[in-house]
Parts: C-alpha cells; sequence; structure tokens
C-alpha cells in the first residue's frame, strides 16, 4: 500500500461533521472529500445567492437553492462514494447532539460570532472529549503573518482572532479559504494520529 | 504569579487574581470570548468571582463574526 493509499485507507472510515456551510464550511467540505473522508455530516440553513460566490464552494447556476443541496452535489462530483448527510435546516442545541455525537471530530463554520459562542461552549460541555475546530477572523486581505492556530485541549481556532469592521473589510476568497484549509488540516492530523511534519 | 496565558508563560505581581482582573489588565474587551481555566469552560458571569492561581493554565479566545 503506497502512502497515499493508507491515508485514504483512514479517512474511508471516518466521519467530520461540519456546522454551516458557508465560506468555512463550503471550502473544509471539499478539501476533507478530496482527501478520501468516508462520511460528512454539514448543516445549514441558507442559500447560496450571488454574493457567497466570492468566496464559497458555489456555482453561479447554483445561486437561491439551499446551500447543503448544492454543496451535496458538488461534493459528490468529485467522489461520487463520499457519504453526505446534509441537513437544510439551522443548528440549535436540540439537534446538535444529533447531527455531531457520531462524529470523530466537527469543524465549527459559522458566519456570526454569537453562533460560535453557543457551540463552542455547547460542544466542549457536552462533548469535552470531541476535538471542535473553530475559525475566528479570517475578514480582509494581507497580513497573512497574523494567522494561527490556538490549541486549547480539545479546542482548535484557526484565524486571526481580530475584529474588524464588517462594512469596511469584507471577506475575499484568499483568507477565507486559507483558513478553511488549515481547519480542514487539522482534521486530516487528528484523525490520521500524527504529528505535524517537523522541518528538520 | 506566573500563569500560562494563551500557551504562553505571563506573571502577574498579585499572588491570585479573578480572571475578570487578567482580561482587565491584558485588554481582553471583545464581547464573544471562550473562556477555559485549566482545561474547564468558565461561563462569563463566574469570570469576576474565578481565582486564578499560581501555575494555572489559562486559555482566552476571541470569537470574531465572518466565515
Amino acid at each position: 500500500m503506497t502512502v497515499i493509499q493508507n491515508i485514504t485507507s483512514h479517512l474511508s472510515v471516518k466521519k467530520a461533521g461540519i456546522a454551516g456551510a458557508g465560506g468555512l464550511g463550503s471550502n473544509v467540505a471539499a478539501a476533507l472529500v478530496r482527501s478520501g473522508i468516508g462520511h460528512l455530516v454539514i448543516a445549514d440553513f441558507d442559500i447560496v445567492t450571488k454574493a457567497n460566490l466570492n468566496r464559497q464552494f458555489y456555482f453561479e447556476d447554483q445561486v437561491g437553492r439551499p446551500k447543503v443541496e448544492a454543496l451535496r452535489e458538488n461534493l459528490l462530483r468529485i467522489d461520487p462514494k463520499t457519504e453526505v448527510t446534509a441537513l437544510n435546516s439551522r443548528i440549535t442545541p436540540q439537534n446538535a447532539g444529533d447531527l455531531f455525537g457520531t462524529c470523530d471530530v466537527v469543524v465549527e463554520a459559522f458566519d456570526r460570532a454569537g453562533e460560535k459562542q453557543w457551540f463552542a461552549e455547547w460542544m466542549t460541555r457536552h462533548y469535552p472529549d470531541k476535538p471542535l475546530i473553530m475559525g475566528s477572523g479570517m475578514a480582509g486581505f494581507g497580513n497573512l503573518e497574523s494567522i494561527h492556530i490556538q490549541r486549547s485541549g480539545n479546542l482548535y481556532i484557526c484565524g486571526d482572532q481580530r475584529e474588524t469592521d464588517e462594512k469596511q473589510v469584507p471577506l475575499l476568497a484568499p483568507r477565507v479559504i486559507l483558513v478553511a484549509m488549515m481547519q480542514a488540516d487539522l482534521v486530516l492530523e487528528l484523525l490520521l494520529h500524527q504529528r505535524p511534519v517537523q522541518n528538520i | 504569579m506566573t500563569i500560562t496565558l494563551n500557551n504562553r508563560p505571563e506573571s502577574f505581581a498579585a499572588e491570585t487574581m479573578s480572571i475578570a482582573r487578567i482580561m482587565d489588565e491584558k485588554s481582553f474587551h471583545f464581547k464573544m470570548l471562550v473562556v477555559k481555566l485549566n482545561g474547564s469552560l468558565i461561563a462569563g458571569e463566574s469570570w469576576p468571582k474565578t481565582v486564578v492561581r499560581d501555575g494555572d493554565r489559562l486559555d482566552i479566545i476571541h470569537l470574531v463574526s465572518g466565515g
């Protein structure tokens, strides 16, 4: 078995949850499917808009459709063998356990800080042993040096953690997708039980 | 006391301090924060009364909209 076959075979029996299918969630999902994840659980209540196309993994002919439905279609075009459980609904404390309770790892990919906060607290209370990978702070362009990973037990936070004025500093593809890829890479690191490769 | 604040050693003149006082001194003034002391989640209403001691590990995470 080659190294890449070994990795995809490990990932093929793993289940990852993604809370939100926007700029972070849609791109994390694509990276995980390309890596060979076996099962994805994705939930979002939103529909695809034209404004989403500057950073989210959707196409113009999908505008107006529920995000999870369009995303499922796009992911299965990459790999039809992937099991994609998609819920077109808002994530709440009432359904979060059913959605993510059996996932090996969970990615937080909400838009609003308030949603990030209740989800982080809820997951830490109910599933303290389950890794939660969050995104916080990725607006604008430039200053990539400020983007980092903060590790706090089973909680991982990717981004610059800097507050910006949403009207002045929009969300753009490079920084959003960069943070999404950091989240996806952490999923691989945790699922493959490997420490990051050190430069010698 | 010396604590580990966000994975870095941090020293304060006082022997013990509340989480709220540390946040004030270190200028953590965001609206949305997740705070963990020695791995346990501490809710906002407990920050003024939760005491941090020498050797403790405190994690203060800023949650910013966008994603």
